[in-house]
């Protein structure tokens, strides 16, 4: 097994001010950045903050900047670096720096709780639903989400405006819309509830410019730009702005839930 | 006076709360590489297809007419024999007759999803690249006119289909030799086959035909022939991006090539 000492770069700080600070670390063959922020904690800083959890690109704690690219620590292998260069690890540029590399994500938090959830199809018990596969294939796409938030992070709609986090929930929570919005037995609609408008309306759906920079870092793979977002942009096209889709609606008056 | 794309020092991530770090980013790979060569790409393309469509000359060597110029919608057209000639707009109109079909495909690719994200990062740094600050004091995205008309994207879609149906017969005009005999085959027709390929593949592949086939749909199930053909088009979809940068090529090729042979610069080489 080899080793060598590699150059890090980590931010140290608070909201009154930081800065980053420089570390030779020793790395081991088949680390990742987390571990050497581990090593950095157990012999160099024990009072560097870092909010991890898994270790295994599931419970998405673990989320930072990895050379100014948002990344999870543990899911980044120390491998795909050349030995020789400077690597710079910082927290989430999006939200607000509690200490060190962790960040305060509660308006991913706030956001989840604006979408309205899952409503219950009326005359039908838990338990009863049934469905078939190919009628939540698309939404459990969305299912695989971890919540690491690095769509919310990298996404230049709030990333680079703050003023826009009252207005834009963001990929993650639009996705969750678009999620809802394909369920087979949501019965929002019969309850009033148009999550199509609303996604427009309420979530800032047209604030997103499909840039695709919460694809490029989705941890999970997840099309969230292809398959939510600009699937959800169609549908809400579909409700506000396609006279004919209105005027077919209306003259063939099909109930929505069935089709 | 503010013009909105002063660096902004107060907001986003130089922010009060956010960790304080001066610079915009602090990616260390060439990430300005692929909006400069995006922006290079469809500004060759700008200018090369402004040329020819205000050129209004060298568009038809039988049997094959560029396809910047078909339609032909205006009476000033060049008579192209069982080409498409069709004269909706008289004689009043005196500009280049290509400026009349171009809005179309033109339409169809300014609010296509693909060229969005392009030159939103190309050329108005909206984000330049992701990670990677922008350089606007305020942004409103797609929720305010002109922008919002990008909803309009499926429209264009309609409008395109027409437009490729035709390209479609010109490819088929394009098995004919000069004299119009019919059964033969030159390199020009092998441009236009792969050039009205390439044009189908990328308007079926296009976000709003996914959603228009079967996206919109709640239960695939209750719909199989819609389900397998929203899986077809989806798989087109996943190569969107590459479909956008061939077919523009293909077509800016195509034009050429019909340039050169009217032009005389260069002459058809027949196969049969």
């Amino acid at each position: 097994m080899s080793t060598y000492d590699a150059r890090f770069r980590v931010w140290r700080g608070d909201q009154d001010g930081g800065d980053l600070e420089d570390f030779t670390v020793e790395v081991h063959d088949g680390e990742v950045v987390l571990d050497i922020i581990h090593r950095l904690q157990a012999t160099q800083a024990g009072d560097l903050a870092v909010r991890w959890n898994c270790k295994a690109g599931k419970c998405g704690s673990c989320s930072a900047e990895i050379n100014g690219r948002p990344r999870l620590m543990c899911m980044t292998r120390m491998s795909v670096f050349d030995r020789a260069e400077t690597i710079t690890v910082t927290p989430l540029r999006a939200f607000p720096v509690v200490r060190d590399l962790v960040t305060d994500v509660s308006f991913n938090y706030a956001k989840a709780r604006e979408v309205p959830s899952f409503v219950p199809p009326p005359g039908v018990a838990a338990g009863e639903y049934r469905m078939q596969q190919i009628d939540v294939d698309r939404s459990q796409e969305f299912r695989k989400c971890i919540e690491c938030f690095l769509c919310q992070d990298t996404c230049h709609v709030v990333r680079d405006h703050e003023e826009n986090k009252t207005a834009f929930a963001g990929p993650r929570f639009l996705m969750r819309v678009a999620e809802l919005d394909m369920h087979p037995l949501d019965a929002a609609a019969e309850s009033g509830l148009d999550r199509r408008r609303t996604a427009q309306e309420e979530h800032g759906l047209g604030y997103c410019n499909i840039t695709k920079c919460c694809t490029e870092v989705c941890p999970e793979g997840i099309h969230i730009t292809d398959n939510a977002l600009i699937p959800l942009k169609e549908r809400a096209v579909d409700r506000k702005y396609d006279p004919l889709v209105w005027l077919g609606s209306r003259i063939r008056r099909r109930d929505e839930r069935t089709t | 006076m503010a013009t909105g794309t002063e660096p902004h020092t107060d907001t986003g991530v130089r922010g009060a709360t956010r960790a304080a770090i001066a610079t915009r980013t602090l990616r260390t790979d060439r990430w300005w590489l692929a909006p400069a060569a995006t922006a290079g790409g469809l500004l060759a393309f700008i200018v090369y297809s402004t040329w020819r469509a205000f050129s209004n000359s060298d568009y038809y060597a039988a049997p094959y007419v560029s396809p910047f110029y078909s339609p032909c919608l205006a009476e000033n057209c060049v008579p192209m024999k069982g080409g498409p000639n069709w004269e909706i707009f008289g004689s009043w109109w005196g500009l280049s007759p290509a400026l009349l079909i171009l809005i179309f495909p033109l339409g169809f690719r300014l609010t296509c999803y693909y060229y969005r994200k392009a030159y939103y990062r190309g050329f108005w740094a909206s984000p330049p690249a992701c990670a990677v600050a922008e350089p606007h004091a305020k942004y409103t995205g797609e929720t305010r006119f002109p922008l919002i008309l990008q909803n309009m994207h499926r429209y264009f879609f309609y409008a395109a289909l027409p437009v490729a149906g035709i390209l479609t017969y010109d490819t088929v005009l394009a098995f004919r030799d000069e004299n119009y005999a019919w059964g033969h085959m030159g390199l020009g027709t092998l441009v236009f086959l792969v050039n009205i390929v390439l044009i189908w593949a990328y308007t079926l592949s296009c976000h709003s035909c996914r959603h228009i086939i079967g996206g919109r749909l709640r239960h695939f199930s209750k719909h199989p022939v819609r389900y397998r053909l929203w899986g077809f088009v989806g798989k087109l979809n996943e190569r969107h991006m590459l479909l956008a940068w061939t077919s523009l090529i293909s077509v800016a090729l195509a034009d050429f090539y019909v340039y050169l042979l009217a032009s005389g610069a260069f002459a058809d080489p027949r196969f049969f």
